[in-house]
């Protein structure tokens, strides 16, 4: 057993030793495994950051009220009548006598994006004063909040990032109306930050939008009480309406962008593992070829088929390691934290999220590089244990 | 024929090698498919869009409406041949996961200004007969199965007057690309006069204006000219020509369509590097040999084109057989894409480009090793031995 070991370490250190000489085609299949797992983590963090920022910040007792059918709250109308029977509804908390109920209004408004200079689609949401109690993670980070009744803006601190001329003092003009940011808000990470946010009742006339809204977002008065106040929307003939937990609706809303990564970025990340197995597999094929000699003059020492093999396998296994782990840092170093955006078709407006390089994602890559390690070291190694020593000794 | 055997049994050599080469090849030329599909559905209709159209919309954002009344004002400026508009209707069919595009039009005005479409006369007077009717592209026939005389019921983004979101159109016509031309195929169109009397608000307004100016070079100037008009009123316009419209909203995908663009190229020619590395050293190996193949006289543009012809055969039949696939595995996820991208297919631009770049993938890969090849001394090479 000892002298088995013994034999793989040294075998295994005379292989690892000599890489420098195979540079060129280990460069090759560390290369190529770098890029593998590079790419790999980059799609999936980006995947992993937009659902980061879909679904985080949601509450369980947070219901969002729209008009039956509507696929999103840009398709939704409610008349102010509607807005005020849902607010009467029983499962509502109230506090001081008052719901806790926004209704909402989500316009688009054009600004250009600071990166490209070219207008996106930034949402834009009325909302009322009991908003910031419903969402209890709204922090003004800069600045104040905005006036109720005065074209005033509060800006997502990721759309102060992403979009031009965003910033405390400046002015934004939407039609006729000149309005001033006077905050910037973070939201825990949430789909918020990607939003302006201003007082509904000076954006409904800025809009000719009469006294309608869009959405009601609903403080229920705990998570049991969501049968009891669907029910009695559903009982009420002056209302037709659809009601889904944020949760529920926020996923609906990312699912196709997220479908879209993972339909897209699976499949690849699998083709580009078969190209880079392939790349090892050669890789190594090369190595036990130029090894031919040294291999048989070990076996003819009396050195066994096992080590050698698994040598081979420890050579690869070591290549690829380095090739993933090049390329998870490589991605990490990159693309962490980077904050993009990107339209998202359910709402057709903007999304400002970050990459999200998590430690389960690099952990992923590795078991990636590994795989790739192993496959691809395996028929070389095959091959290695059992080259026929004395014909090997007698290749030139 | 005896050089064909020649190149033949040396790919033959090293089965398993060349075998994995290939393989590799494959699979980049599948990415550089899927790389292509993407890029094209990420910026597509900017493709669809003509030079001498315009498209008028609503200064603040794409979704506000504009007053009808625009669209004669437009017609009076100078330099504009005709106006038309269409909106958004935003309905879906059944479940609301079935999107498609429907625009209220007015049947001739639209059908002039998209000349790249055709719907057969006899349809178009039907359609104009039928305050129901609706005209469906050939793209919709393939997602539905709908057929002339259909019912359709949708559910719609507007309610109706008399109460109700559900619009029942009837299947008038159904219209296709012209021949050699590029055009959407997967919008249903309706009568705008039809839409403005029964809808329960938004009344009088349009989405957009689409114009034609009589001539390109003045395009701009007519741009400037109508955005001028509605300057300080209660709806300001942008105007732009429809290429510039189209691109400005594919880059509304901005980040996410340059990233993967950017990813997928770099796998793709990490990809070509370790198939290229392989080609190459394979023909290395075979240095010895080649010099006894000049020794009993081949000459060295033979040898030249022999190695040559052995990684080009091997880059093109990768790079078919990676397309190829492309193809089914594209053809086979573009339903679950439909969502977030309608018109994710792979267009005939990509296979092409795909061969060219298979053509240079060989020859960049065979160019040296064949080049050593024929300089090679053979003393040198022998000696080597």
């Amino acid at each position: 057993m000892f002298n088995l070991l013994s034999q793989l370490l040294v075998v295994s250190l005379m292989n690892l030793t000599t890489l420098p000489q195979r540079l060129a085609a280990s460069g090759v299949a560390i290369v190529g495994v770098a890029g593998v797992v590079g790419v790999f983590v980059a799609v999936l963090s980006m995947a992993a950051g937009f659902e980061r920022t879909m679904m985080s910040a949601l509450s369980d007792d947070v219901a969002i009220v729209m008009r039956s059918g509507s696929t999103a709250e840009l398709n939704s109308g409610l008349g102010y009548d509607q807005t005020q029977l849902i607010a009467d509804a029983p499962g509502v908390l109230r506090s001081d006598g008052r719901a806790l109920t926004s209704a909402e209004l989500f316009v688009i408004v054009d600004i250009p994006k600071r990166a490209t200079n070219t207008d996106a689609n930034v949402p834009l949401r009325g909302v009322q004063p009991t908003a910031f109690a419903i969402r209890d993670n709204i922090n003004i980070i800069e600045g104040r909040n905005f006036e109720p009744g005065r074209h005033e803006l509060i800006v997502g601190k990721g759309a102060r990032l992403q979009f031009a001329n965003l910033d405390v003092g400046s002015t934004v003009t939407f039609g006729q109306i000149d309005w001033q940011v006077v905050g910037i808000f973070e939201a825990g990470g949430g789909i918020a930050e990607s939003e302006l946010w201003c007082d509904v009742r000076v954006l409904q006339p800025a809009y000719r939008r009469g006294n309608t809204f869009q959405s009601v977002r609903v403080k229920l008065s705990d998570e049991a009480s969501l049968p009891a106040f669907r029910q009695a929307l559903a009982s009420n003939p002056q209302l037709d309406v659809d009601i889904k937990l944020e949760a529920e609706y926020s996923a609906e809303q990312s699912e196709p962008l997220s479908d879209f990564i993972r339909f897209l970025g699976y499949p690849l990340a699998l083709l580009m593992s078969l190209g880079a197995v392939f790349g090892a597999i050669n890789t190594m094929y090369a190595s036990v070829s130029t090894r031919t000699r040294e291999i048989a003059t070990l076996r003819a020492l009396g050195f066994g088929a096992f080590p050698v093999a698994v040598s081979t396998l420890i050579e690869s296994l070591v290549l690829a390691l380095i090739g993933g782990v090049l390329g998870s840092v490589v991605v990490y170093i990159l693309f962490n934290g980077y904050t993009v955006s990107t339209i998202n078709g359910a709402s057709f407006s903007q999304v400002v999220f970050d990459f999200a390089v998590t430690g389960e994602l690099l952990r992923q890559g590795v078991v990636v590089a590994i795989l790739i390690g192993l496959i691809g070291g395996l028929f070389p190694a095959v091959r290695a244990a059992r080259l026929p020593v004395a014909e090997a000794l007698r290749e030139t | 024929m005896t050089y064909l055997y020649f190149i033949w049994r040396n790919l033959l050599r090293k089965k398993i090698r060349t075998l994995l080469t290939l393989l590799s090849i494959t699979v980049a030329f599948i990415l550089y498919a899927a790389l292509g599909t993407l890029n094209y559905a990420f910026n597509m209709g900017v493709d669809l869009a003509g030079a001498d159209r315009l498209i008028t919309i609503h200064k603040t954002s794409l979704i506000e409406q504009l007053p009808y009344s625009y669209v004669n004002k437009v017609k009076s400026v100078d330099g504009v041949a005709s106006v038309t508009h269409a909106s958004w209707f935003g309905a879906y069919y059944q479940d609301p996961k079935n999107q498609f595009p429907q625009f209220p039009v007015v049947a001739d005005e639209y059908f002039a200004m998209y000349d790249t479409v055709v719907l057969p006369q006899e349809q178009l007077q039907a359609w104009k007969q039928n305050r129901l009717g609706a005209v469906i592209g050939t793209g919709l026939v393939d997602m539905f199965g709908w057929k002339l005389g259909d019912r359709i019921p949708l559910q719609g983004l507007y309610g109706r007057k008399e109460g109700g979101r559900v619009w029942e159109f009837v299947i008038e016509g159904i219209y296709d690309v012209k021949e050699g031309e590029v055009a959407d195929t997967r919008t249903l169109f309706f009568h705008y006069d039809y839409f403005d009397e029964a809808r329960s608000f938004g009344n009088g307004t349009v989405g957009w204006l689409i114009l034609r100016v009589d001539d390109p070079a003045v395009a701009n100037q007519v741009a400037l000219e109508i955005d001028a008009l509605f300057a300080n009123s209660a709806a300001e316009t942008k105007t732009s020509t429809e290429k510039v419209f189209m691109e400005s909203f594919a880059k509304q995908f901005g980040d996410i369509g340059a990233i993967t663009g950017a990813i997928l190229a770099a796998v793709f020619f990490t990809m070509l590097l370790i198939a290229g590395n392989t080609m190459a050293q394979s023909v290395r190996e075979r240095i010895g040999e080649i010099a006894v193949m000049k020794t009993i006289g081949f000459s060295d543009l033979s040898v030249l084109l022999m190695v040559l012809a052995e990684s080009l055969a091997l880059a093109l039949c990768g790079g078919l057989i990676g397309l190829g696939l492309a193809w089914l595995f594209i053809g086979a996820v573009a339903g679950n894409l439909q969502a977030f991208l309608p018109g994710f297919a792979m267009p005939v631009g990509v296979v092409f480009s795909g061969l060219g770049l298979a053509l240079g993938l060989g020859v960049l890969t065979g160019m040296f090793p064949a080049w050593q090849g024929m300089r090679l001394s053979i003393i040198g090479a022998l000696g080597r031995r």
